[in-house]
């Protein structure tokens, strides 16, 4: 073969040849790449600051009539318009902190199997691929599933344990919305898992560490930002979940005193009586409510990304 | 593939020459909505007139009412005095059907249950626990009730049948009209809430105790057991379309705005209700032809007829009794268009 033939030499120069006269253009379009990105990020920030005023101004009216006991009175009683969102507070919380309690071991074990003991390739997409497709599943069919398989199951464990055999409630709220979150955190959790650097393993294999010890102190400790990224994300959808909570939680406006009472949440109570709320400082109220769970996750993901960075893993 | 385009094109300017007769457009209440669709299709049918019913909600067709959108507003509640001043236009209420709202309970191996109102005000006031409380066993003497905490079911959304519901208890129990009163949303002192009718006829059929309250279509068709409730007059009924249906045959005012819980009428079921469209009392609003006009009295016309009453039934609708006919056909015939009578 001829040197002037090489193929990449030819195309060097045709490079030079043709890119040069265009360098106006490339800038050009290089700016404007950049003008786009950047209004997709605006965008965003604008849609959020947008639909943070219009909750406020729509909740005006109820805010300026309950002022600070929107949040601390316990009735909700459209009828003769009181309305107090504690009982929901406490419900949506209640039910988000219980699933991520379920959720969390389940994720991390799932994400640490895969990763550290399966080591037949099919059966990790099988696995891998499930658990995506949970995350597939349209709420209602989770809600189905629980009122046709979950709520005898949690009627009989109350029966067993002398509560009130409702079946449904804040505990079975909490189970369905863990079974709908785990996709998230054992996700981000394999991923993380997967990036550690081999070096790391194996100077701790080196050091004589089983491979239990080596995750426990080694790959834990070193994905905990990621592990915990993958938390947050799961606590944001349990947040909101509207459907499957619904049809599950038992819709009481009370608050619950025992993980087997009923009870509701937030986005719960919105979807039940906004279509037919018609006074003004009802619909008010529940536009309130809207702006009060805004708050909840916003406090959330703030505080969730302080402890990431705090419990990162220190080089 | 462009003439294609252009047969299908031509086609349908042709079918809409011929169909260029009137559509009229209605909007509001979702409870008679399998009623009403099939009233339309079927005089879609006889008469070529098509009729486009939107079922968003009691409240969002009185609001379409308000912005003139519609030809008529369908409402399970009545419009009270002080919502039709903010009206543009007097409102006139036909109407259509009656639905009733039965209580359906699940206490294993018992049916037949007989109900006083103030026993079932108290249960769901949270006063009577168990189904062995002398106050049910008193007026069930030959029923041997087991000693079974009552769960109380109630709706979790908004809903016309809970305004009915809440209006008896209303009504019959001055306890109750202090503390809960009547509406669409109440705080309940006690019990679980399903999500529409599916949702309480589900959980009272799968909990054994339990109490609730539903469209009486959806209890027979669980074939669910129902209270049978003692009227006004001191006669225990059961629910059914035709003690529905005799609810009506009490006294009615001449605009038929009543609500009919707690009837007088001897043989009525106690806990049921009209269904009405509402019409402007004056048609000629926002350039409306008086064919439009027309068309819109003879739709509701045939809706109260003899034909459009006998799909009611089948579908778990109460018809009308003639005495509600009667003034329905009066009310329609107040109707104008501008200052000529329709």
């Amino acid at each position: 073969m001829k040197a002037t033939t090489d193929p990449i030499i030819v195309n060097h120069k045709a490079i030079f040849r043709t890119r040069l006269p265009r360098l106006g253009q490339l800038l050009f379009l290089e700016s404007s790449f950049k003008l786009a990105l950047m209004l997709c990020g605006v965008m965003t920030i604008g849609l959020l600051l947008i639909s943070l005023y219009s909750l406020i101004s729509e909740s005006l009216p109820s805010i300026s009539q309950f002022g600070l006991s929107f949040l601390t009175s316990t009735s909700w009683d459209p009828v003769f318009g009181e309305f107090g969102a504690l009982p929901f507070i406490t419900g949506t919380l209640l039910t988000t902190l219980l699933a991520l309690l379920i959720s969390t071991p389940i994720s991390l074990s799932i994400a640490i199997f895969l990763n550290f003991y399966v080591t037949n390739k099919r059966l990790l997409t099988i696995i891998k691929s499930g658990v995506e497709l949970l995350a597939g599943v349209p709420s209602v069919i989770f809600g189905f599933w629980g009122l046709s398989v979950l709520v005898p199951l949690v009627r009989n464990v109350e029966l067993f344990m002398g509560a009130p055999p409702y079946g449904v409630g804040i505990l079975t709220a909490s189970i369905i919305l863990a079974i709908m979150i785990i996709p998230y955190s054992t996700t981000v959790a394999y991923d993380i898992m997967g990036m550690i650097p081999s070096t790391l393993k194996e100077a701790s294999y080196a050091m004589g560490a089983t491979k239990f010890e080596t995750i426990i102190y080694i790959v834990i400790p070193w994905s905990w930002s990621g592990i915990m990224s993958g938390i947050l994300l799961a606590l944001g959808r349990a947040l909101g979940e509207t459907m499957a909570v619904t049809m599950v939680i038992g819709n009481s406006n009370v608050i619950p005193d025992s993980i087997f009472s009923t009870g509701n949440t937030i986005a719960s109570v919105i979807a039940n009586e906004f279509s037919e709320a018609t006074e003004d400082l009802y619909l008010s109220s529940l536009v309130q409510l809207g702006l009060v769970l805004f708050f909840i996750t916003t406090l959330f993901s703030v505080l969730g990304q302080k402890l990431v960075k705090r419990w990162s893993f220190k080089k | 593939m462009k003439k294609l385009l252009t047969i299908f094109l031509g086609l349908l300017i042709i079918s809409t020459a011929v169909e260029a007769k009137t559509e009229l457009l209605g909007a509001g209440a979702t409870f008679p909505y399998p009623l009403y669709s099939k009233m339309f299709s079927t005089y879609h049918k006889q008469t070529g007139v098509r009729v486009n019913y939107q079922a968003i909600g009691s409240g969002g067709g009185i609001r379409q009412m308000k912005n003139e959108t519609v030809d008529f507003g369908a409402s399970d509640a009545f419009i009270n005095d002080k919502k039709m001043d903010s009206m543009p236009h007097q409102l006139v209420h036909i109407p259509i059907v009656l639905g009733a709202v039965a209580v359906p309970y699940n206490v294993p191996g018992i049916s037949g249950l007989k109900f006083t109102p103030e026993v079932l005000a108290n249960i769901f006031l949270g006063k009577i626990k168990k189904w062995n409380h002398s106050q049910i066993q008193s007026i069930n003497p030959n029923k041997t009730l087991p000693s079974l905490p009552i769960t109380v079911v109630h709706r979790s959304d908004g809903s016309g049948t809970t305004f009915i519901f809440t209006d008896y208890l209303t009504k019959v129990n001055t306890n109750w009209a202090k503390k809960v009163s009547r509406g669409k949303s109440v705080k309940w002192p006690i019990g679980i809430g399903g999500k529409g009718n599916a949702g309480v006829a589900g959980f009272v059929k799968n909990t054994p105790g339990a109490i609730g309250y539903t469209e009486l279509v959806y209890a027979l068709q669980n074939k669910m057991d129902v209270g049978i409730i003692k009227n006004k007059s001191g006669n225990y009924i059961t629910p059914s379309l035709h003690t529905a249906s005799l609810a009506a045959k009490g006294k009615i005012p001449d605009d038929t705005r009543i609500t009919l819980t707690d009837t007088s009428a001897r043989k009525g079921y106690p806990i049921s209700g009209f269904t009405w469209i509402l019409l402007n009392q004056d048609q000629k609003f926002k350039k409306r032809s008086l064919t439009q006009a027309q068309e819109t009295v003879k739709l509701i016309k045939w809706m109260i007829s003899k034909e459009g009453q006998a799909l009611a039934k089948p579908l778990g609708y109460a018809p009308l009794p003639t005495s509600a006919i009667i003034k329905a056909h009066r009310l329609l015939n107040s109707i104008t268009y501008g200052s000529t009578k329709i």
